[in-house]
């Protein structure tokens, strides 16, 4: 199938500042891609460049086919959800939903008709009288997701649409927005800071950095084969555990020495893994550092390490461990009897191990 | 999002009530009711011998003291003042000259609110290149003493044969005001996050499309405060009436200067007295009608701008 929407080489300059560099996207129909960086990443600019509210200074884009390098954000065939809703603040709710399809000459059965399908579908046919000033968070929200989902356009996009809900809600809305995908089998473009909301809603998932693309993917990719050390440290929550390492050859595998504050460095062995440079960054998720006796597999490893804190989460007891000169992360069971200063076998399960170049931050394996 | 329907309410003092009150408290508020009593009196006084001497016969202003109430109300003068009083050689009265003004304020006030409205929506909302600069070049309109350009827009006048004539006021008018008006629909477009824009131009409208529906329906406050400065401005201009005016189309302000100045013989304070209130009363009756939107329409610019 052809891409549904195709940014190549995509430049964005104001003035002399570069706020992207050289990206390159493509997304089949149907698929939900999410931006995601850090603030001042420059996705909420790529995703106005896609939208056709900022112009780009080079490359090209083009959806469904056509290209739209140059076309207005009206002939474009988009819907836009913005972070801070931009309800019309005059117009009732029918009208904010109504506006588009007025302005483009859509005769009025047809308006009252999809306007109260959509209504029934974000079941918010009771607020379509009120004024967007009389609206709570969500309800605006849902009024903001009405007026995108009536036009029935080739492409949504959702500008940080969660990020003014309170912790509770956004979850909620969070799945909502998944089930209305899964629903429409509409195609998206989602922008976010919130690492979680990527896992959580991707089909495909672009890390930015400073303007520059660092690594497109499935959610899995991203989360277990990090393309550099910024991709492995952003995504994921608690963070990866990035441990400094000495590597040595050992055979057809290898041998990794991970220095101690306290002791005698601790020794691990990756057989999957041939030639690494001498210094090198080990990741491992937290997941993957488990309580000895609780991980089984051939890649799993024993080693005492003193635990210097535990914090109890529910679900899963987390203990900090220093190895290597870091705090290093550990997800155990929640009845644990690991204590603060104590001795404790992990278990490192090395089969999901991720090595980084430390000066470049690259991923080697 | 924030509701710009509802401009920020004033801040009200709220003073909470102690179970005893507290005297110096109570004296000091006292303190301050009489000082602004003493002040609002001090100003409503001329206003007062206004209105008791247009009330007067010429018998009791000449006999009677100043501040004395009138013994016989009289609307005599009221009715001089309006259609017969004499204005240099015509004796028409204020009359003629009311309408005049009325027809080149209207006109120049909506005209110049218009223009004001939709240059401060392109100067906010569609940036463009140099638009500070154009901005700021507008805002030094403002500050240009009326003097300065009296000889060239008498010149300008000339040229396009409205010399002397009503619709030759209105575009003077709208030219001065086009700067304050800017002004201030600019400061209250700046307001308004431009997602709203963004919003519209995704939803298909266009620039025009985008004002009218969007802007123009958020704007009354700011409209009510641009139309109370430009009418009070244009209606109590003397320099530019007087100027670029000829017998017959001279506005209300040049006739009431022509009426207490050219009369003979006796002075007719009562019919001055008159005179003056009527001039008085248009910018009057729009601060009363307008006048709750104009503090609110100035502090929703200024509080989040």
């Amino acid at each position: 199938m052809a891409p549904i929407l195709d940014i190549k080489n995509l430049y964005k300059n104001y003035g002399s500042l570069e706020i992207l560099k050289d990206i390159n996207v493509a997304i089949e129909p149907g698929d939900f891609l999410v931006l995601v960086g850090p603030s001042g990443c420059g996705k909420s600019t790529l995703l106005n460049c896609i939208a056709g509210l900022e112009p780009i200074t080079g490359g090209t884009l083009s959806i469904g086919g056509q290209d739209m390098t140059h076309v207005s954000p009206k002939d474009r065939d988009i819907a836009m959800v913005f972070q801070s809703y931009a309800l019309y603040p005059t117009m009732s709710v029918a009208k904010n939903i109504t506006f588009g399809m007025k302005v483009r000459g859509v005769d009025a059965a047809t308006q009252a008709a999809k306007l109260q399908e959509v209504a029934s579908q974000l079941q918010i046919e009771p607020l379509l009288n009120r004024r967007p000033g009389q609206l709570s968070g969500g309800q605006r929200q849902r009024v903001a997701m009405g007026r995108a989902l009536v036009r029935d356009p080739k492409l949504f996009l959702f500008d940080e649409p969660l990020s003014n809900l309170d912790a509770k809600l956004r979850v909620e809305m969070r799945s909502e927005i998944k089930k209305l995908h899964q629903n429409l089998g509409a195609t998206m473009v989602y922008v976010t800071h919130d690492q979680i909301e990527a896992m959580t809603l991707a089909t495909k998932i672009v890390v930015l950095k400073g303007g520059v693309v660092q690594q497109i993917g499935t959610p899995a990719e991203i989360y277990n084969n990090p393309a550099n050390l910024f991709v492995a440290d952003f995504m994921g929550s608690p963070a990866m555990n990035l441990i400094p390492a000495k590597a040595k050859r050992n055979g057809s595998g290898l041998q990794l020495e991970i220095t101690r504050g306290d002791g005698a460095p601790i020794v691990l062995k990756d057989s999957h893994t041939g030639d690494l440079p001498e210094d090198v960054i080990l990741g491992l998720r937290p997941e993957d550092i488990a309580e000895a006796g609780f991980r089984a597999g051939q890649d799993v490893q024993e080693a005492q390490c003193l635990i210097d804190m535990v914090e109890p989460a529910g679900a899963d007891t987390y203990v900090v461990a220093e190895l290597g000169g870091k705090q290093v992360t550990a997800r155990l069971h929640a009845e644990t009897k690991a204590q603060p200063g104590a001795m404790l076998d992990l278990a490192f399960d090395l089969g999901k191990v991720s090595y980084f170049a430390p000066g470049t931050g690259e991923r080697l394996n | 999002m924030t509701d710009f329907t509802q401009p920020p309410t004033a801040n009200m003092a709220t003073t909470t009530v102690a179970p005893r009150r507290n005297w110096s408290q109570l004296a000091l508020r006292w303190l301050l009711f009489a000082l602004l009593g003493a002040f609002a009196l001090f100003y409503l006084m001329p206003l007062f011998v206004m209105v008791t001497t247009s009330l007067k016969s010429l018998d009791e202003i000449r006999t009677g003291s100043l501040i004395a109430l009138p013994r016989d109300v009289t609307f005599d003068a009221w009715k001089t003042a309006w259609s017969s009083t004499c204005t240099g050689v015509q004796c028409e009265g204020l009359r003629p000259y009311f309408w005049n003004s009325v027809l080149m304020t209207v006109p120049a006030v909506m005209i110049a609110t218009m223009l004001g409205a939709m240059n401060g929506y392109v100067i906010a909302q569609w940036r463009f290149k140099g638009a500070n600069l154009i901005f700021s070049l507008m805002l030094f309109g403002c500050f240009i003493p009326f003097q300065v350009v009296l000889l060239p827009m008498a010149r300008m006048l000339g040229l396009m044969g409205l010399a002397g004539s009503i619709p030759g006021l209105i575009v003077v008018h709208v030219i001065y005001g086009i700067g304050f008006t800017t002004l201030f629909f600019r400061n209250y477009y700046v307001t308004i996050p431009a997602e709203l824009t963004k919003a519209a131009k995704v939803d298909g409208a266009g620039f025009f499309r985008i004002f009218w529906s969007i802007f123009l329906p958020l704007s009354l406050p700011i409209v009510v405060v641009t139309v109370i400065w430009q009418f009070t401005n244009i209606w109590n201009d003397f320099l530019f009436g007087v100027s670029f005016s000829q017998s017959g189309t001279q506005p209300v302000t040049v006739a009431l200067n022509n009426i207490v100045n050219s009369t003979t013989g006796v002075k007719e304070y009562n019919v001055d007295m008159a005179a003056a209130i009527i001039a008085a009363l248009p910018t009057l009756f729009v601060y009363v009608v307008a006048g709750k939107y104009f503090i609110r329409g100035l502090t929703a610019g200024s509080v989040k701008g």
